[in-house]
């Protein structure tokens, strides 16, 4: 599955509880969308760790990383070419 | 403490004693000693009696010397002796010793205003036959309930709303805006219940119906005062030896009772003065009723067995455990009569049985000392918040809200960059009137994403603040933001669900009554005017409060940083004492049925929850909501049933 895809199933499953994820576009921001609380951020860096094996720094806690489909992706892919 | 229920015919018909009966029977767990029952053209009052005062005289329903006055009445008027001392100086007789007939007789003297002479906590009704007049009331801060509604062209009103629905011709329908209100701020804004054509009194109103007109209006209400200012040492000791002297006289005449008094001791601050403050008038050993946890998360024992020790009691702890919660939900339910997010009434359940059990009928506890003198983490964190948004690029100015919540993990281990977002430190300017609420009532309307398309297009995307906005007092925008939200907290969640759910229902489901010292009117009035600083000095929270209780209770008690009552939430819906109705309210079959909620999501839910992935607040607060919303549609729509709760334990 490609990464935006499955970064979006973790989110529509995790997040939106399975309620279909169409109206959420991959630059959308889960802050404003309202679609992520606070624990929902320690959910999705517990997610990237263990899925993908990447260790979590503090300073990579950032909306910029973190906060859309897209931003994952960038990231998540970033860290995976650096392994 | 009482249960009372009635009926004001259109038509002037009698109403039927037997639907009367039926009535009062549906509360009868209020008042198990009495009951009684008048009906004469166009009236019909019933009571279910708690005997605490005047054992032997105060049977109701109670009339005046020529029958002209009948009142049913819930609650107690603690002034009723000086009331009375003056009426009977006045020339009225009395045939009773009970505060029931001092309400009758300065209703004589006073008429509609003779509320505002009451010190107590109250929700009755006196019919005025001369002038066939129905007049209803309830206290000034809502800790005794009083519901109403229309059968036809019939007013039938009662303690609790499941009274009125065994009146003929009354429907059961969900209100959704009501739920819409529970989903957002805990609690409904009165007059709206989540029946629909079912209301609520609000608090500090009387409700007049004569002549085929209705009216109600406000007899009382909170007031703030610009704030003084600096306040030097002298002062600060006279406003606590004030607010000393009386807390002192509003526990004196809370004792006041023909049966004995306990206490609740959670090994807080605040019931722990209280507690203090009994023992000054009483020579006998105090019976003290307090619940402890199995999850040290919880539990305050501890602090509990330090007061007991400190103050003497004879002490009973109930344990409470996740499973028993989860066990008794539907009868908790079943009394809240709304849907709650939080297990924390289930506990106090358990509690008042313990007291009831051990052959008591009326404690004295510390709710409202937070609202009034400036306890919660609400009103620190709004502090910090502001405080921060002073400075919007301070990495230090965060950190303190990690300081607020030590007992949350999720917080402590929360980045900074997301803090400020979820902490909604900078709002919608038309939302700054609710600056302080809006990180936690738009945190609970998330829940709603929960709701069925169907429910969410009968809501539509009406603004979920116009009622609370319309209902706030002109004076409001002037106060102080500290007062604002003190005023949100006292008005609205304290009676819609802290003396209520948490409250009046669970303790009267056992028929206990609860008194509360801080919420003597008096006290409330004394400290909605303290400078600012004497409640919260810049982060210690009931400032002036900690400076009265020295050296009345144990130091570790008053030193103590607050920790909010909670209990086991969502888990322990899992536990096998629930999973099967929790399962059955829950499976995709049912909640299509019952058409509140989405399949789906719920089933999402409860899969993240078998998993052990559950671990936000949110997730816990849908799923404590969503189940008590399927036992309310269960037991109050579908299967109404007068004999029996539906999945009780």
């Amino acid at each position: 599955m490609p990464l935006n895809e499955e970064l979006r199933q973790f989110v529509t499953d995790n997040f939106l509880y399975g309620k279909s994820s169409a109206g959420l576009a991959d630059h959308d921001s889960f802050l404003d969308k309202g679609i992520i609380d606070s624990t929902g951020v320690l959910e999705l860096v517990a997610f990237l760790e263990q899925r993908y094996g990447i260790l979590m720094q503090d300073h990579d806690l950032l909306p910029e990383n973190l906060d859309s489909i897209d931003n994952l992706a960038r990231f998540v892919g970033s860290k995976l070419s650096r392994n | 403490m009482c249960g009372i229920a009635g009926v004001m015919t259109a038509d002037g018909e009698v109403p039927s004693p037997a639907a009367l009966n039926g009535m009062i029977r549906m509360i009868r767990h209020r008042g198990p000693d009495e009951s009684g029952v008048h009906v004469e053209p166009c009236v019909g009052l019933a009571h279910a009696r708690l005997s605490i005062i005047d054992l032997a005289g105060g049977s109701q329903p109670m009339r005046n010397e020529d029958s002209s006055l009948w009142i049913t009445f819930n609650g107690e008027i603690f002034n009723y002796l000086e009331l009375r001392e003056d009426l009977i100086k006045k020339g009225h007789a009395f045939a009773t010793n009970s505060d029931t007939e001092v309400i009758l007789h300065l209703y004589e003297e006073k008429g509609e205003d003779c509320v505002t002479y009451l010190n107590g906590q109250w929700a009755f009704a006196i019919w005025d036959r001369n002038r066939r007049r129905l007049f209803l009331s309830r206290d000034r801060l809502g800790i005794r309930p009083l519901f109403y509604t229309w059968a036809g062209k019939n007013l039938v009103f009662g303690s609790e709303m499941k009274a009125l629905f065994v009146y003929p011709e009354v429907r059961r329908e969900l209100d959704l805006n009501g739920l819409d209100e529970i989903f957002t701020y805990w609690c409904t804004i009165p007059p709206r219940t989540v029946f629909r054509g079912v209301f609520e009194l609000p608090p500090g109103n009387s409700m007049v119906v004569e002549a085929g007109r209705v009216t109600v209006r406000p007899y009382w209400d909170l007031e703030y005062q610009d704030d003084c200012g600096a306040v030097d040492a002298a002062k600060e000791s006279d406003y606590a030896d004030r607010l000393l002297d009386l807390l002192i006289d509003a526990t004196r005449i809370r004792l006041r009772a023909d049966v004995p008094v306990g206490a609740y001791l959670s090994g807080g601050l605040d019931s722990t003065l209280t507690t203090a403050l009994i023992k000054k008038f009483t020579d006998t050993r105090l019976r003290s009723f307090s619940v402890s946890f199995d999850d040290a998360e919880f539990d305050e024992s501890p602090y509990q067995r330090e007061a007991v020790r400190f103050l003497d009691t004879d002490h009973r702890e109930v344990r409470c455990t996740s499973a028993q919660i989860g066990a008794l939900l539907p009868e908790v339910v079943w009394h809240t009569e709304k849907p709650i997010l939080r297990t924390a009434p289930a506990p106090l359940y358990l509690l008042s049985k313990l007291v009831r059990d051990s052959g008591y009928k009326v404690v004295i506890t510390g709710e409202g000392s937070d609202e009034i003198l400036g306890g919660y983490d609400i009103f620190k964190e709004a502090k910090i918040r502001r405080f921060w948004r002073a400075q919007p690029n301070s990495h230090m100015r965060p950190l303190l809200l990690r300081r607020l919540y030590p007992y949350l993990d999720n917080i402590q281990s929360q980045p900074d960059a997301y803090r400020k977002a979820f902490f909604h430190v900078q709002v919608d300017p038309a939302l700054e009137a609710f600056f302080s609420h809006i990180p936690r009532w738009q945190l609970t309307a998330r829940l709603k994403g929960f709701f069925s398309d169907s429910v969410r297009a009968e809501l539509g995307a009406d603004n979920c603040y116009a009622a609370i906005a319309a209902a706030l007092p002109r004076s409001y925008s002037s106060w102080q933001s500290f007062c604002q939200a003190q005023y949100l907290e006292t008005k609205y969640l304290l009676p819609g669900y802290i003396l209520s759910s948490q409250g009046d229902r669970v303790a009267m489901a056992h028929a206990v009554e609860g008194r509360f010292p801080f919420l003597d009117y008096r006290v409330v009035e004394f400290a909605s005017k303290l400078p600012l600083s004497l409640k919260m000095k810049v982060l210690d929270e009931k400032y002036l409060l900690r400076r009265c209780a020295r050296n009345l209770i144990p130091t570790s008690v008053q030193t103590r940083r607050k920790q909010p009552y909670r209990a086991p939430e969502g888990a322990s819906l899992l536990d096998a004492a629930a999973g099967e109705y929790v399962a059955e309210l829950l499976s995709p079959t049912r909640i299509r049925r019952d058409g509140i909620f989405d399949p789906q999501p719920v089933e999402k839910l409860l899969n993240k929850f078998r998993r052990g992935a559950a671990i936000g607040i949110k997730d816990n607060m849908s799923l404590v909501g969503i189940v008590s919303t399927q036992l309310l549609v269960h037991q109050y729509i579908h299967h109404f049933d007068c004999k029996g709760i539906a999945y009780a334990a």
